[in-house]
């Protein structure tokens, strides 16, 4: 059924202050709120991020909590049942999962159950499910969904500057003189973001947009860089050894604050300008004319999204822009900022505080004997007893594949839809012993499920998020969860207390989780110890480090406003201690060689087109949400496959017809979009959709050797004109 | 109540990323229930991803309501020209017609017109359209004069335009480049129709390249022109 369009005429009880529950910009809405429904929304004009500004998901997204595929009881999976689905009384279906997860370690020991988070819940879930697995379950296999999205960047900006969080607020674009924005569809992903950057625009600022397709803001740009998919590095070790020979270097930064830069330019030499140009499409006037605005501008912003980091060169690219703002000495000063788009809402604090494998609260590393100790005393437990690291979510379906994990927990994560090759990862969800989900719609991936337990909406608790700019916010509850459901903390506290190891897991409120979080990020890069839901309200949020102690002196303090801007002149970090502003022992940034690399599965005579993935601004992520909201449906209903007109001519192809796109991995039949805004070697697909419409049939499942992100925006590819519409066009997608 | 004269809608299609926002949110009002009073098209999808905004420009001697017959279309004492009045509209269509900028739109199932009104519930009790709150572009803009003209140097109200013999003036300002705006202040809309939509406009003065390869391009140069397929 369409989504239900509630009447606009009925006056809300009350207005609620929260946030939007899709992407990382976190803008501020007011949700109308009657008889514990949520009715409509009205813009929140003084929080200072977005201003009232909204895209159309946050618009609409008030739709999704009155719709009827909100799960309201536990369901186990039943073959009788026609939805393949029966309901059973909540406390059962603990038991029922309690149960299995014994069963499955007394059998195979404790790493024989794997569990996966996500980055849309907030930061208090994500530290919860992070002490669950390592203290409950005793697991050493969480990961989370953020490693589709947001580890080029993080284990990059760790690398670099030693701390993995942007550098500064979004105000600080507007005033520069050039803003640098690689491989990011601002106006479709964070719609908000392209405000800032007109705003930039009309102080004087020079736009460069460095994309294989003319998004809706490289539409104006001042400079559109068409690279070839997975050729960013090295336009980026060509602009910096322009910016060499031109001596566009800031000298004084370089030696005072920096290391290893002459590694970084022995390796740029080989980027001359022909031939950087014939390896990444991008003309030489091209490159010169972007070397000549980023080397002798005086301030500037660079930002950088998936387009570059959804590959398995993905750190090398993130590092390749890291040197470019480093060579400039544009960071850590009023207008000039370096930072990275998180995709989904808590992208930032969704990777801070443990559910990512190899990371303890407050981005501790939980290979450091130093920091296992500090985390094993805040959770009362003895520091062998702490697992060690993990591995990141794809492995942890390939041990599933191997049969070295048999059980699953899965919370906030759709691997069916998001994970590529996604065939292999339906093979991996059927070999499981038990899967048990929570979740708030039945979403593609808990159809495999065993048993589904019924989670909250983000407008059903509440808690704190941070969102792109390290602000933390804090996200209000608007309405009860209805039926059986609840909060989703609740459900894996009633988990331990089934499992009988209820110790620690026995928070009445977010706001306990919180404040537990607080000291267990506290001394951490990550240092959330001076924020309190208070400070978050009256501030209307809070950038961390926030401290309450300070780390020069030891001294208490209640009243430290957060860190909006990061590596200030004369600032002091717990790492560097004085040394220096960025967070290593020596205060120094590091260059690090960003090598180009050739994508895997790159094209080929076989495969001789390049396919990319992405989004449309009407739809998140693997769609759960807002494929079933109508308006949004509405919107951009089915993907289409987007192409150049001289492709399409060359292949028989007219915009409408079907198409079908081919890869090693499998096809895919679609309509074809044709369009001039598009490179003519390239095509993409929208990854929003499930089953025979999911882009992720055919991307590869090709790692970053370093951040393990897998290479959604880059493989080789075959396209036709297909032989007759698929199957699925006599059936319309459920109207949702 | 009635919309403060100080304050004024900006409109600039140059900013317009297309997210359809505005529609999402213009179909959310009580006035009218589920349809967008604002349109966002696609100039041409296959050569651009430009689009245009519209939102009712409220003429202040408003064309539709000229040709109206039932006198159903009333402009109020601070410039916004309403929607049709119910009892009066006979749903004939002339203004739909008539409208230099294509706004009104006639709803054959209710037996009326509905149009913009900028927000009149809205603006008349001092918050701003819902559009113009939304949009992520702040393609839509609903300020002051002093405001506009703080954050946008580089660019121009404009609020006359040209279609053919007819000589507009509008209560809504659109947002030209500034050097443009002295040269021709007024936007003849009829000459542009003839212009093919850019796919992307670009100037790419290089000061000078080591490979000595100096360059200006065509503005409206395909930056895909040399690649194979």
């Amino acid at each position: 059924m369409t989504g239900a369009r509630l009447s606009t005429s009925i006056e809300p009880d009350r207005l609620v202050k929260t946030h939007c529950c899709f992407c990382g910009q976190q803008c501020g809405i007011q949700l109308k709120v009657r008889d514990n429904e949520v009715i409509g929304f009205e813009p929140w004009e003084e929080f200072p991020f977005n201003r009232g500004m909204l895209c159309p998901k946050g618009v609409k997204r008030y739709l999704q909590g009155s719709h009827p595929d909100r799960l309201t009881t536990a369901l186990r999976r039943d073959t009788s049942s026609p939805s393949g689905f029966s309901s059973l009384p909540y406390s059962d279906a603990i038991n029922r999962v309690a149960a299995e997860i014994g069963r499955i370690q007394q059998a195979h020991g404790a790493g024989a159950i794997g569990v996966l988070g996500g980055a849309s819940l907030t930061t208090e879930k994500t530290y919860l499910l992070g002490k669950f697995a390592r203290v409950c379950l005793k697991t050493p296999f969480i990961d989370y969904n953020g490693r589709l999205c947001m580890v080029s960047a993080g284990a990059a900006n760790k690398k670099a500057f030693g701390i993995d969080r942007t550098t500064s607020p979004w105000s600080d674009m507007v005033g520069t003189d050039v803003i640098w924005v690689a491989g990011s569809n601002v106006a479709e992903c964070s719609p908000i973001t392209t405000n800032y950057i007109w705003q930039a625009r009309e102080q004087g600022a020079k736009i460069i947009m460095q994309d294989p397709r003319i998004t809706p803001a490289a539409r104006t740009c001042d400079l559109y860089l068409p690279v070839k998919p997975g050729r960013d590095a090295a336009v980026f070790a060509c602009v910096l050894q322009i910016m060499i020979e031109r001596d566009w270097l800031d000298h004084a930064f370089i030696d005072a604050h920096t290391v290893g830069f002459e590694q970084v330019a022995e390796y740029c030499r080989e980027w001359t300008l022909p031939r950087t140009a014939a390896e990444t499409g991008v003309p030489e006037r091209a490159l010169m004319q972007a070397a000549e605005w980023w080397g002798t501008a005086k301030t500037s912003f660079l930002f950088h999204a998936r387009g570059i980091e959804h590959h398995s060169n993905g750190v090398q690219n993130s590092l390749g822009t890291i040197n470019l703002v480093l060579a400039s000495g544009r960071i850590g000063k009023p207008k000039c900022g370096y930072g990275t788009i998180v995709g989904q809402a808590n992208g930032q604090g969704g990777r801070e505080h443990g559910q990512k494998c190899d990371q303890l609260p407050g981005l501790r590393d939980i290979s450091n004997p130093e920091h296992r100790r500090y985390i094993a005393g805040v959770w009362g437990i003895d520091e062998p007893d702490l697992p060690g690291p993990g591995v990141d979510a794809y492995e942890l379906f390939r041990k599933i594949d191997r049969g070295e994990i048999k059980g699953l927990l899965s919370i906030c994560f759709n691997p069916k839809v998001s994970l590529p090759d996604n065939a292999f990862i339906t093979r991996c969800l059927e070999k499981l012993e038990f899967f048990v989900a929570i979740d708030f719609f039945l979403n593609d991936t808990a159809w495999h499920a065993d048993v589904v337990l019924p989670g909250s909406l983000q407008e059903e608790d509440e808690g704190t998020v941070t969102q792109v700019e390290g602000r933390i916010i804090k996200i209000n509850k608007a309405v009860d969860c209805p039926g059986e459901a609840r909060e989703d903390w609740r459900i894996i506290q009633d988990l331990a207390q089934a499992l009988g190891r209820s110790h620690g897991f026995t928070f009445g409120s977010p706001h306990e989780i919180f404040e537990e979080l607080r000291v267990a990020s506290k001394g951490g890069v990550a240092d959330y110890s001076g924020v309190t839901y208070e400070k978050i309200t009256q501030h209307l949020g809070v950038f961390w480090p926030c401290y309450s102690q300070d780390p020069q002196t030891g001294a208490a303090i209640d009243d430290h406003p957060g860190t909006p801007r990061l590596f200030e002149a004369g600032s002091y970090n717990p790492v560097a201690k004085g040394s220096g502003p960025f967070y290593f022992p020596d205060g120094r940034a590091r260059f690090n060689v960003a090598e180009y690399r050739p994508p895997v599965d790159d094209a080929s005579d076989e495969y001789p087109i390049y396919l990319t993935t992405g989004r449309v601004v009407s739809q998140f992520l693997s769609g759960t949400q807002t494929r079933r909201i109508g308006p949004l449906v509405k919107q951009y209903a089915e993907p289409r496959i987007e192409m150049h007109p001289r492709l399409a001519a060359k292949l028989g192809i007219a915009d409408g017809d079907w198409a079908t796109a081919e890869t090693r991995r499998g096809s895919i039949t679609l309509k074809a979009q044709v369009v001039t805004t598009i490179r003519p070697d390239t095509i993409f697909i929208p990854y929003h959709w499930a089953g025979q419409k999911s882009a992720n049939q055919l991307t590869v499942a090709a790692q970053d050797p370093i951040s393990k992100i897998p290479q959604y925006k880059v493989c080789g590819c075959r396209l036709r004109k297909a032989d007759a519409a698929p199957d699925y066009a006599a059936v319309l997608e459920p109207q949702q | 109540m009635a919309k403060p004269d100080y304050l004024h809608f900006f409109l600039d299609p140059n900013r317009c990323i297309g997210c359809q926002s505005c529609m999402q949110a213009c179909s959310e009002c009580d006035t009218h229930r589920g349809e967008s009073m604002i349109h966002l098209e696609y100039v041409n999808r296959a050569e651009s991803v430009q689009t245009v905004p519209v939102v009712c420009m409220h003429c202040e001697q408003p064309t539709c309501a000229e040709v109206c017959p039932a006198d159903a279309i009333k402009r109020t004492g601070d410039g916004v020209v309403q929607s049709a009045r119910k009892p009066r509209c006979i749903a004939c269509g002339n203004c739909v017609v008539a409208c230099p900028f294509g706004v009104p739109e006639l709803y054959e199932d209710r037996k009326i017109m509905m149009k913009c009104d900028m927000c009149y519930d809205r603006t008349s009790v001092g918050k701003k359209p819902m559009c113009a709150t939304v949009c992520p572009s702040q393609a839509l803009f609903f300020g002051t004069r002093e405001q506009i003209e703080q954050l946008r140097p580089l660019s121009a109200p404009v609020n006359t335009f040209q279609f053919g013999s007819q000589t507009i003036t509008t209560q809504v300002y659109v947002m030209v480049p500034r050097k443009l705006a002295t040269v021709a202040p007024h936007l003849d809309v009829t000459a542009a129709m003839d212009v093919r939509p850019r796919s992307r406009a670009v100037s790419l003065k290089v000061v000078s390249t080591p490979a000595g390869g100096p360059a200006t391009a065509d503005a409206d140069s395909d930056p895909f022109a040399g690649i194979e397929v």
